[in-house]
């Protein structure tokens, strides 16, 4: 599904990749964790076409160039980045931006567009399998939404917009454990045979809630070791510094 | 390090600035249009064409001898090319060889340019349940509607006709909220004004539809010049709506409008502006220079005047909408969306002046400035000292495009009453690269990002427009903008 090869990267003529490899394949959850200042953001906001960076190497999206694509198209091939930071936009309701959101993929698919009542089921649905609260939607987009509700909302509209590839940017970060056990369910509720996920963290702890098949440990620039559920484990115990 | 704090200009995005202009079409179109010049003969030839009575001609006369004597206003942060007087046509109409007794007898290429604009004159009339008068350069063309709002006693025509049909009316309220010594436009309106619309609601009658006006100028080298009068008598409500187009023209076209509305006891006048005059070109060439004077008197207790406006064109616009609370408990409202892009300037606010006692004014201001534009908010609330108990709040937010245009907020406060206080809040933001980046990685492209984001910025204005020209206004401030982030 996504296959990275030899990926570099720099912004003000810094480089932050140094030539990364990565394959994923439907069905697969890959994590990725690294030390602060590892590249880990940056690889996400490569990914979903932040601008910006100067890049080099190849992304295909199931054997598409990525990196030709902009922005929104990515997000109509499929691709969503749950932010670490999901930004305010006062005085659009949650449901008016999901509701254009969903209707602009639909439309750039060449699918039918949701009208009014089709959406509000839909949304409905959802938050109903996810547990969440629908007052949420009511309200102006991320604005004045505490750290747990907005990585819910990215979590919910994650489930609406039904991508390919999901790519969790440390979205455990500044949750508790009781948030951050709603939002590893609803992760859970989403998985399936077709689906994939690339989640970057810095904690062990998100994966003993979301279980994935790969984790890579992501150090200056390049993943420096490959592995299984186990590697996640160990890195805790020995730390970042020391792990070679 | 951060990329989200690089504010370079996107040249992708400041391509996508230059946008045409929907409305730039010309109708050809004959008409008579009198030679360019200005001078008492205009006048009484003006006052002639249009068959006037002798008290109509006489204020005309002394508005006209007031004016020679004032100075064009150098006005705050405002570079206006030199208007040459002498070089306007002050009257310009279709030629028609009988006036039109019925839209059936009105030539169709006009009814064709009405229904480019999307002005709903014909069967969409019905549709809308929306009642149009139709300025078209100076005259006013038709008048739909017009037998339903008679049912109701509510009279709506063109100034023209009212003069005639209603000249006790007229007489009475004229000139009464905005005098012709009011100021260097006002004045010059008051002189050459051909047309515009008059309303009178009845005592206690709720107007059955919204009353709408569209002003469109179309001959090169007029002015447009219309006056609308608006009556609300006692325990009446009303709700009146005005568009503006104008083609694509080089050089710059003056628009000085005038509008007096009167509340009395227990009335209520909601009036709505969706300006789109042709703004110019990209480079500032062209346009219309927009100077307006809008004022609305509540002068009855417990009356109430809100206006909203939706102001996306014109080179330059000034104008503020004022309300002049002299009832007790009246209450006045402003409600202003101001888009400014390219080379465009607008100095817009309002004037609150409370008077009565237990009066409440609310001020609500969205500034939207992008490319080159600079935008003014300037306001004045003023408090007397008798009265007492009164109120006003005021927010002013501004939102910036790109980094080449300007937002400048200069709120006037005067309290002369201990018992009153006065609230101003102000804000000042800019669309990040992040929020869009944010919509984009949600499938949106830059244009509907904006157009997203903006909306949600001006909705407290939007929500007071009626139903059917929220939508209208909605798509206005997408087009308005499209592209117009660096």
């Amino acid at each position: 599904m996504l296959n990275i090869e030899n990926l570099k990267a720099k912004i003000d003529n810094k480089e932050i990749l140094k030539g990364l490899n990565l394959n994923i394949k439907p069905g697969e959850v890959h994590a990725i964790m690294g030390p602060n200042g590892s590249g880990k953001s940056t690889l996400s906001n490569i990914l979903s076409g932040k601008k910006g960076y100067e890049v080099n190497g190849t992304v295909s999206f199931e054997g598409e160039n990525l990196l030709e694509l902009e922005t929104e198209e990515r997000a109509h091939k499929g691709i969503f980045l749950a932010f670490q930071y999901p930004l305010e936009i006062p005085g659009v309701n949650t449901n008016t931006f999901l509701k254009t959101s969903i209707n602009a993929i639909k439309k750039a698919r060449g699918e039918k567009e949701l009208d009014a009542i089709e959406f509000l089921k839909l949304i409905k649905q959802k938050s109903l399998e996810l547990k969440f609260d629908e007052k949420i939607l009511s309200r102006q987009l991320n604005v004045g939404f505490s750290g747990g509700e907005k990585k819910k909302n990215e979590i919910l509209q994650m489930s609406i917009l039904d991508p390919k590839l999901s790519i969790l940017d440390e979205t455990d970060s500044g949750l508790d454990i009781d948030a951050l056990r709603i939002v590893s369910e609803g992760v859970n509720s989403l998985r399936n045979n077709k689906k994939s996920f690339l989640i970057i963290t810095h904690y062990q702890r998100l994966l003993d809630y979301i279980k994935p098949d790969f984790v890579h440990v992501l150090k200056n620039g390049q993943i420096i070791k490959s592995g299984d559920y186990e590697l996640a484990k160990e890195l805790e115990k020995v730390g970042y510094e020391d792990f070679n | 390090m951060d990329p989200d704090n690089n504010q370079v200009s996107n040249p992708e995005i400041d391509n996508l600035i230059e946008k045409n202009y929907e409305f730039g079409f010309t109708t050809e179109i004959e008409s008579e249009t009198i030679p360019p010049g200005l001078n008492e003969d205009v006048i009484r030839l003006i006052s002639k064409k249009k068959d006037e009575p002798q008290f109509l001609l006489d204020w005309r006369l002394k508005a006209f001898n007031h004016w020679l004597k004032l100075k064009e206003p150098k006005w705050g942060k405002l570079k206006i090319d030199e208007i040459d007087y002498q070089n306007i046509s002050y009257f310009s109409a279709p030629k028609l060889e009988n006036a039109p007794k019925s839209l059936d007898e009105v030539d169709p290429k006009l009814l064709e340019t009405y229904d480019k604009l999307g002005i709903p004159l014909h069967e969409r009339a019905k549709l809308a349940g929306v009642a149009v008068d139709a300025v078209f350069d100076s005259v006013s063309v038709a008048t739909t509607f017009k037998k339903k709002l008679a049912e109701a006693g509510v009279i709506f025509s063109s100034f023209s006709e009212a003069v005639k049909e209603h000249p006790e009316l007229i007489k009475k309220y004229l000139g009464k909220v905005v005098p012709y010594r009011d100021n260097y436009f006002a004045a010059l309106n008051a002189a050459v004004f051909s047309d515009g619309s008059f309303v009178y609601i009845p005592k206690g009658v709720r107007c059955p539809m919204e009353l709408s006006t569209y002003f469109r100028i179309n001959e090169a080298n007029t002015g447009q010049f219309e006056r609308t009068l608006i009556v609300a008598d006692e325990g009446s409500h009303v709700s009146y709506l005005e568009g503006c187009t104008a083609p694509m023209r080089d050089e710059n076209q003056l628009h000085a409008a005038n509008v007096e509305l009167i509340a009395l006891d227990d009335a209520e006048i909601k009036y709505s502006t969706v300006q789109n005059w042709y703004p110019g070109d990209k480079d500032g060439v062209g346009g219309i220079y927009n100077f307006v004077t809008k004022r609305g008197l509540c002068k009855g207790k417990n009356s109430k005047i809100s206006w909203t406006q939706v102001e996306t064109g014109s080179a330059i616009t000034w104008k503020y909408p004022s309300c002049i609370l002299k009832g007790d408990n009246s209450v006045g409202e402003f409600y202003s969306i101001a888009i400014t892009n390219n080379h465009q300037k607008a100095d817009t606010g309002t004037k609150m002046i409370h008077l009565g006692k237990n009066t409440k004014s609310k001020i609500i201001s969205k500034g939207i400035s992008a490319g080159n534009s600079d935008m003014m908010y300037r306001g004045l609330v003023d408090i007397s000292s008798k009265a007492d108990n009164s109120r006003n709040f005021t927010q002013c937010d501004s939102l910036l495009m790109g980094n080449k245009c300007g937002a400048h907020t200069i709120p006037y406060i005067k309290n002369k009453n201990l018992k009153s206080n006065i609230e101003h809040e102000a804000t000042t933001s800019k669309i990040s690269d992040e929020q869009l980046y944010y919509c984009n990685q949600r499938g949106l492209n830059q244009e509907e990002a904006v157009s997203l984001i903006v909306n949600g910025f001006c909705k407290e204005v939007l929500q007071q427009l009626p139903m059917e020209f929220a939508v209208e206004a909605q798509k206005l401030v997408g087009i308005s903008l499209e592209g117009s982030v660096g």
